[in-house]
């Protein structure tokens, strides 16, 4: 069906202080969650990663009252998006997750790595996962892209070269000593060590 | 049909920094956001069927044990591309305070109460024209801290996915003829008054129910237009 055109879109408003009971209400509320923070599903293939980190404002303070989503590709660089028209292996990987940050400021992801996704010139980016960070105090959300140290693709990746070169490790989840494959990605929304955030 | 999301249609959207709305001051970028083409990654979005959503989610009076207090109201519209196609099969997330202006929310102490049938959470998928339906109660006005006596608009909080990442949506439904619009800086942190008025319900007598129901009105516009668009339509 058609409507009458409309005039633009509806604007963005804040998520506010109080969504966590129904976005992200994580056995706290009397509502049960759509959407969590582990992507892993019984049939995903590819490197289980984990992405940890804090949300920090202006001030260093953290944020404690945030919500991060995610979506990425799976570990072969598809999605799970009819748009995307090549055939999903990992049939119940949705590729997409949601988290409230704690108390610190803290939030975790258990994925996979993803694998690379084209530009629109068909040239390789590096493995990355795109972000949404909302919050109180922030009228739109933002949208960051997580990439990964040690990734020998970083170095060509076409978005990443449109970062000023002093900014471009905001981007890059850094990989913890230990096992586990443990990135830690603090997003800072504002000053100094501010994240870029891109207008997309 | 292949969608484009120009970045023009950002235009509408608040400013990150609205220092009357206090908590954007520290909580803003103060850096330039870094233009970039959307690839495959901006241009897919997560896709979630029926199964998120149960039998009631679309219904707020029905799940506690009793009805909740407060005026009964339909919530009901499309939610639309912008060349107004119906977004089918997508998420829409509610979330709102109660009849006395109450989260229940563990951090919202406004000495107001709580409803014990009422949650203020719901859910629905839009269908095949991207219709969606609600129905929920009226929620209050309440006090918060920006600034002296200020106090925001009746509102409710909306969650929407659309067809890609960049569609993404959270915005506040309002109700028309709110007397605290001029004095709230969320409202106004939208500075074009067409724009502002998008986000306000309209009335619905039409599909008021009688003896139950008022009903309002919220079509919910997102991102994306036809990359080739027609003339004249």
């Amino acid at each position: 069906m058609q409507q009458a055109k409309p005039d633009g879109v509806t604007p963005s408003q804040t998520v506010g202080p109080y969504f966590a009971y129904g976005l992200t209400p994580n056995g706290k509320y009397d509502w049960n969650d759509t959407f969590s923070n582990n992507l892993v599903t019984a049939d995903t293939s590819g490197e289980r990663i984990r992405v940890e980190g804090q949300v920090f404002d202006g001030d260093g303070a953290v944020v404690p009252d945030c919500m991060l989503e995610i979506w990425q590709a799976d570990a072969q660089g598809r999605f799970a998006d009819p748009q995307d028209k090549r055939a999903l292996p990992n049939s119940t990987f949705k590729g997409f997750g949601r988290i409230g940050t704690d108390a610190k400021g803290g939030y975790a992801f258990d994925t996979i790595k993803p694998g690379q996704v084209a530009d629109p010139d068909g040239k390789p980016q590096a493995p990355h996962i795109v972000l949404a960070v909302f919050a109180r105090g922030m009228l739109l959300h933002n949208y960051s892209r997580i990439y990964f140290d040690g990734e020998a693709a970083n170095a060509a990746d076409p978005v990443l070269a449109l970062v000023p070169a002093d900014r471009r490790a905001t981007l890059i989840a850094t990989r913890q000593p230990g096992g586990n494959a443990v990135y830690r990605f603090d997003v800072h929304l504002q000053g100094d060590k501010e994240t870029v955030f891109f207008d997309v | 049909m292949t969608l484009v999301y120009p970045v023009q249609s950002l235009a509408a959207h608040p400013p990150r920094l609205s220092p009357a709305y206090k908590s954007t001051v520290k909580r803003s970028p103060s850096k330039p956001l870094i233009p970039m083409r959307h690839t495959l990654s901006e241009l897919t979005g997560p896709v979630y069927g029926h199964e998120t959503v149960r039998e009631n989610d679309h219904d707020l009076t029905v799940q506690g044990k009793g009805e909740p207090i407060g005026e009964r109201i339909i919530v009901h519209g499309h939610v639309l591309d912008e060349d107004g196609r119906g977004v089918p099969n997508t998420l829409v997330e509610l979330w709102q305070a109660n009849a006395c202006g109450r989260y229940v929310h563990v951090v919202d102490q406004h000495p107001a109460p709580l409803d014990p049938n009422f949650t203020g959470a719901g859910r629905a998928q839009s269908d095949a024209q991207g219709y969606y339906r609600f129905v929920t109660i009226k929620p209050g006005a309440y006090p918060w801290g920006n600034h002296h006596n200020a106090w925001r608009p009746a509102h409710i909080h909306f969650s929407v996915f659309g067809h890609s990442f960049v569609s993404r949506l959270v915005t506040q439904m309002y109700f028309p003829g709110d007397p605290l619009f001029p004095f709230d800086p969320i409202f106004n942190s939208v500075t074009d008054e067409k724009a502002r008025s998008r986000m306000i319900s309209s009335f619905d007598l039409e599909n008021t129910r009688p003896d139950w129901a008022l009903c309002y009105r919220f079509d919910i516009v997102l991102r994306g237009r036809n990359a080739t668009p027609m003339e004249n339509k």
